[in-house]
Parts: C-alpha cells; sequence; structure tokens
C-alpha cells in the first residue's frame, strides 16, 4: 500500500477483524479489505453495497456470469490484483461453462470497449440487444463495470500488493459464500 | 438490480459532498479530473487516465505539495470514481438512445 494509514491506520474493531481473518486463513489482509474497511463512511460501506448489489443482487446474469464480466473488465483494465482475485471465484463458481453464449458474448465484447475507450456508442449497444440481452441485463451489466472500473483504479494507484494464488484461493471462496459486504 | 443506481448515487453524493479532509471543491474537481493543478493534478489524472502508472513519487509528490495522507485517499477514490462514473453514463445513454431512433 502507497498510504500508511490503509495498513495501520484502522479503527480498533476493524484491526480486531483482520487480526481474527489472519489467524483463520493464514493468509495476510486481503488489500481490497484494508481499503473499503478504511474510514468506511466515507467510502467503503457505500462501495460494498454497489458491489455486494451488483454481483449479487437479483438478475438475469448468473453469479458465475457477473464474476467473469468482473475478471474480464479488470483484465482490460490490465489491473493485476483484481484480475486474479476474479479469475479465482469465476473459476470456482462456474467449473462447468458450457462456451460463452451469445447475449454474455456481446455484452463482454461492449464491456471491454466501455473499460478500454471510456465510452460507447448507441451502434455498440445494438449490437448488444440483437445479440439476446434483455436492456436489464445491459443496465446489470453495466453496474459490474462501473465497480471493478473503480476499484481497478484504486488497486493500482494505491498499490494493493498482489499475494501467491493460495490466498486468492481463499478470498474466493469468502466471496462466494458471503458476497461483497 | 434495479436499486442500484441509487446505490451509486449515494456513494458518489458521500465522496464528492460528506464529511471529508480534503475541502469538497477539491474533491469534486478530482472527481471530475479537471480544474486540479500541481502534483495533486498529475496524480488524479493518472488514476482516472492511466492506473497502472502510478508510482510512489507521485503519491510523494503530492505529500510534499502539501496534502496528508487522509487528503490523498480521499482525491484518489474521487478520481477513480470520477472516471468509473463517466463511463457508466456514456454507456447508459447509449442503452437510451437505442429506443429513441432506428
Amino acid at each position: 500500500m502507497r498510504l500508511a494509514i490503509l495498513d495501520t491506520g484502522h479503527a480498533f474493531w476493524s484491526k480486531l477483524l483482520f487480526a481474527f481473518i489472519r489467524t483463520v486463513s493464514r493468509q495476510p489482509t486481503p488489500e481490497a479489505l484494508k481499503l473499503v474497511a478504511y474510514r468506511p463512511e466515507f467510502y467503503g460501506s457505500r462501495m460494498k453495497a454497489v458491489t455486494h448489489e451488483a454481483m449479487r443482487g437479483t438478475s438475469a446474469w448468473s453469479v458465475g456470469d457477473r464474476e467473469l464480466m468482473a475478471a474480464f473488465v479488470s483484465s482490460a483494465n490490465e489491473s493485476e490484483y483484481c484480475t486474479k482475485a476474479h479469475t479465482a471465484v469465476a473459476a470456482l463458481s462456474d467449473l462447468d461453462a458450457a462456451p460463452l453464449a451469445e447475449p454474455l458474448r456481446a455484452t463482454l465484447r461492449m464491456l471491454r470497449k466501455l473499460t478500454r475507450e471510456n465510452t460507447v456508442d448507441v451502434e455498440d449497444m445494438r449490437a448488444v440487444l440483437a445479440a439476446g440481452a434483455s436492456r436489464e441485463q445491459v443496465e446489470d451489466a453495466l453496474a459490474v463495470a462501473f465497480a471493478f472500473n473503480a476499484t481497478n483504479r484504486l488497486a493500482d494507484a494505491l498499490g494493493f500488493s498482489v499475494p501467491g494464488p493460495k490466498a486468492f484461493e481463499v478470498g474466493a471462496k469468502f466471496l462466494l459464500a458471503r458476497g461483497y459486504r | 438490480m434495479s436499486s442500484v443506481r441509487a446505490l451509486i448515487d449515494g456513494l458518489v453524493a458521500s465522496i464528492r459532498e460528506g464529511d471529508g479532509q480534503a475541502p469538497r471543491e477539491q474533491r469534486c474537481a478530482a472527481f471530475a479530473n479537471a480544474g486540479l493543478t500541481g502534483p495533486v493534478r498529475t496524480l488524479v489524472d493518472k488514476v482516472a487516465s492511466r492506473a497502472r502508472d502510478v508510482h510512489d513519487e507521485d503519491i510523494a509528490a503530492a505529500r510534499a505539495s502539501g496534502s496528508s495522507e487522509d487528503q490523498i485517499f480521499e482525491l484518489v477514490v474521487c478520481a477513480a470514481v470520477g472516471q468509473a462514473m463517466r463511463q457508466y453514463a456514456s454507456a447508459r445513454a447509449a442503452l437510451d438512445a437505442t429506443t429513441r431512433s432506428e
């Protein structure tokens, strides 16, 4: 972490929680958790609510579809921490995945353009709708992209250190069981 | 997830207008990536445009120019969420436009 407050500046109860997590998981406290636990009334509590709703709220997309979108956006941003964190979740939740259905494929294509170029146009959206995604599905996918486009930037700018694969495996199990709350 | 828009609006309101250590005007400028000067401007623009290129030196320069760690935390959050919000708004406008013209 490039800001010492994000390593050591947390409130007492958060530090206690971190110690508990380190003991149970035998892994370092996840950097993503340290970010959202710091002064949570400013950013973290609200971002957790946004991310949980986007990733686990009611949607025609499956949890696996949305984890794939999160990994895909993170990959388009070349954000190493987030790509590794969410590739692990996508693999776990979707082991028997068939080749991508057309609505998901078209949606991922649109999200990649939005992530890389910061904008999409009406023709891009028509292509997604023509592939069979509903308007509601497009809106749901945009919420996933919002959460990860913000979080990817924070992971890179704040210097999240990238742990080994075991830490992401443990983290992925937690995200599947508990979500982002 | 029809409530997600309200949650996003609440997040944006909190980081721009809520209690913080950086002045509200500076947080709003970081959110918009416009109207800043000096090392803070460089840092905010990198977070918005190419976050992978942020280095320790960028944070150190912002600290040396007088910003505290808490202020930098807030401004970096505003820069990241602001860019994600512009993308989101662009995509929502494009989606809305599909119903207006053929």
